[in-house]
């Protein structure tokens, strides 16, 4: 699905992703984990084009991304900051991201899911935080695309809707989605995540199931897993 | 392209600030004709408005919306669509809403006073004209300044410096270069300078479509001197063009190649 090859990025002197490969094939969550500045999101920007790697090549569903733009039709992207502009509604905004590609969407569906019905027509910018984050789900997941990337989708969210989200990746896991998340609560990853990928100064330290990651660190809980990872007890690819 | 045209432009022209612009402008037009009374007379003090204050309205606005809509536009970049689409219709639909805002407001007062029915309509589409050229190209500008600048204070600093420097100094040097070299042959330099300032263009333009020669100072007289009349406004307007060809295919090669 993913097929990253060898890929460096530097930003001015600092070196944030180094000679990284990585293969995603699996169904099911992957979560891409790291301290601050380990370079998880800029690896995800530069699978979605955002960022343009110096070095390495990326190809999603077989297609190089660096050809064409087109196989970000079979792609959904979840951004970290739910930023939109101030003065459209929320039903033009939907309207308008739904219209960028040619499919059918589910956006109603999503709008239900996360109660968003008495907002559709408020603005953008008299919106809280948390109500601005379920926009944003919704113009993720209303594609429903194959490929699904999440950059911290819990932000912001009040325990109720943070149940819905887990409850709604779960159903796309079941759909045989592949969704790559990043995220820094744990007990969401370990709730919702098959697969770890532990990147550490744009390396990476480990990719695999979290049951691997447990017996590997001998540690049953994944906070102290990865505490283990980064203290450098070992080393595991 | 259009929809992301037609997104931009309402949610700016929906803003408080397109509003005041307009009723500015509704205002200015209504004050000039109506208690003035002298068409041609309001036709200048406008011009003057046009140049300095339509390129620091369209400079401003550009940068901003550019900063504000930082995380958006992220989200856009992340849809099959192409990076010089999505810039390019932005910037289409805020320049479009701000030359909206512009004609309006001044197209209603002077259509209210009788415009149609007289000989200075076309001073006045002249007018309104330039004025569209130039929030178009400060808009632009803006644009391409805030793309290759991360550090807000320092893009907003160098679009108002550039809009200082084209607006304002930029006569005032061009006037010590004209006077230190005086014993030279200067028609080409002059001919070169103006080309080079779409502000001096543009008040070329209007000066020389309203033929005030006691205006038009030492650049226009050499305009109209090497041009003519017909000749100098046709080659104005192509470069005012080349003002907005050039910049805008700048700012799609250096967003091809952005980090976002």
């Amino acid at each position: 699905m993913v097929d990253i090859r060898n890929i460096s990025k530097s930003f001015g002197r600092n070196q944030v992703l180094k000679d990284l490969s990585l293969n995603i094939t699996q169904e099911g969550v992957t979560a891409i984990l790291g301290p601050n500045g380990s370079g998880k999101t800029t690896l995800l920007k530069c699978i979605l084009g955002l960022t343009i790697p110096d070095r390495g090549n990326i190809t999603v569903h077989g297609r190089d991304i660096r050809k064409d733009v087109k196989y970000r039709e079979d792609l959904d992207y979840l951004p970290q900051i739910a930023d939109f502009p101030a003065n459209l509604k929320v039903r033009e905004l939907i309207k308008m991201i739904g219209e960028l590609r040619h499919r059918t969407t589910r956006e109603n569906e999503l709008i239900r899911f996360f109660e968003l019905q008495p907002f559709l027509d408020k603005k953008l910018g008299t919106l809280s935080g948390g109500t601005r984050q379920k926009v944003n789900l919704v113009l993720a997941f209303m594609f429903n695309s194959p490929l699904v990337i999440l950059d911290e989708p819990s932000s912001g969210l009040d325990p109720v809707s943070l149940l819905r989200l887990k409850q709604w990746i779960h159903e796309e896991k079941e759909q045989g989605k592949v969704i790559l998340l990043t995220s820094h609560i744990m007990s969401l990853v370990e709730e919702i995540a098959e697969n770890i990928v532990f990147l550490l100064d744009g390396k990476i330290y480990f990719s695999g199931t979290i049951a691997r990651l447990r017996s590997e660190t001998e540690e049953q809980n994944l906070e102290h897993a990865i505490a283990a990872l980064l203290s450098g007890k070992c080393l595991v690819r | 392209m259009l929809k992301i045209i037609k997104y931009s432009f309402f949610d700016l022209l929906r803003s408080k600030w397109s509003y005041v612009y307009f009723l500015f402008y509704l205002l200015l037009g209504s004050v000039l004709l109506f208690l003035n009374n002298d068409l041609s007379g309001a036709v200048i003090t406008l011009m003057n408005v046009n140049i300095i204050l339509v390129p620091l309205i369209a400079t401003v606005f550009g940068v901003m919306y550019y900063y504000n809509s930082g995380e958006f536009t992220i989200l856009l970049l992340a849809q099959p669509v192409r990076r010089r689409t999505v810039f390019t219709g932005q910037y289409l639909g805020i320049a479009g809403s701000l030359a909206l805002s512009l004609v309006l407001g001044l197209g209603i007062p002077f259509a209210a006073y009788g415009l149609f029915r007289s000989a200075a309509i076309w001073d006045f589409a002249v007018l309104l004209l330039t004025g569209v050229a130039l929030t178009f190209i400060f808009t632009l500008l803006a644009f391409n300044i805030a793309l290759s600048n991360e550090n807000r204070i320092k893009g907003f600093g160098y679009a108002i410096l550039l809009w200082l420097l084209l607006a304002i100094a930029y006569d005032g040097i061009f006037l010590l270069l004209l006077a230190h070299f005086q014993e030279y042959p200067l028609e080409r330099f002059a001919l070169t300078a103006t080309v080079l300032n779409p502000v001096d263009l543009a008040r070329i333009l209007i000066l020389l479509k309203l033929d005030i020669s006691a205006l038009m100072g030492y650049t226009g007289a050499v305009f109209k001197q090497f041009f003519g009349t017909g000749a100098g406004s046709l080659l104005s307007g192509l470069v005012l063009l080349l003002w907005i060809f050039v910049p805008l295919w700048w700012l799609q090669k250096s967003a091809r190649k952005k980090d976002f």
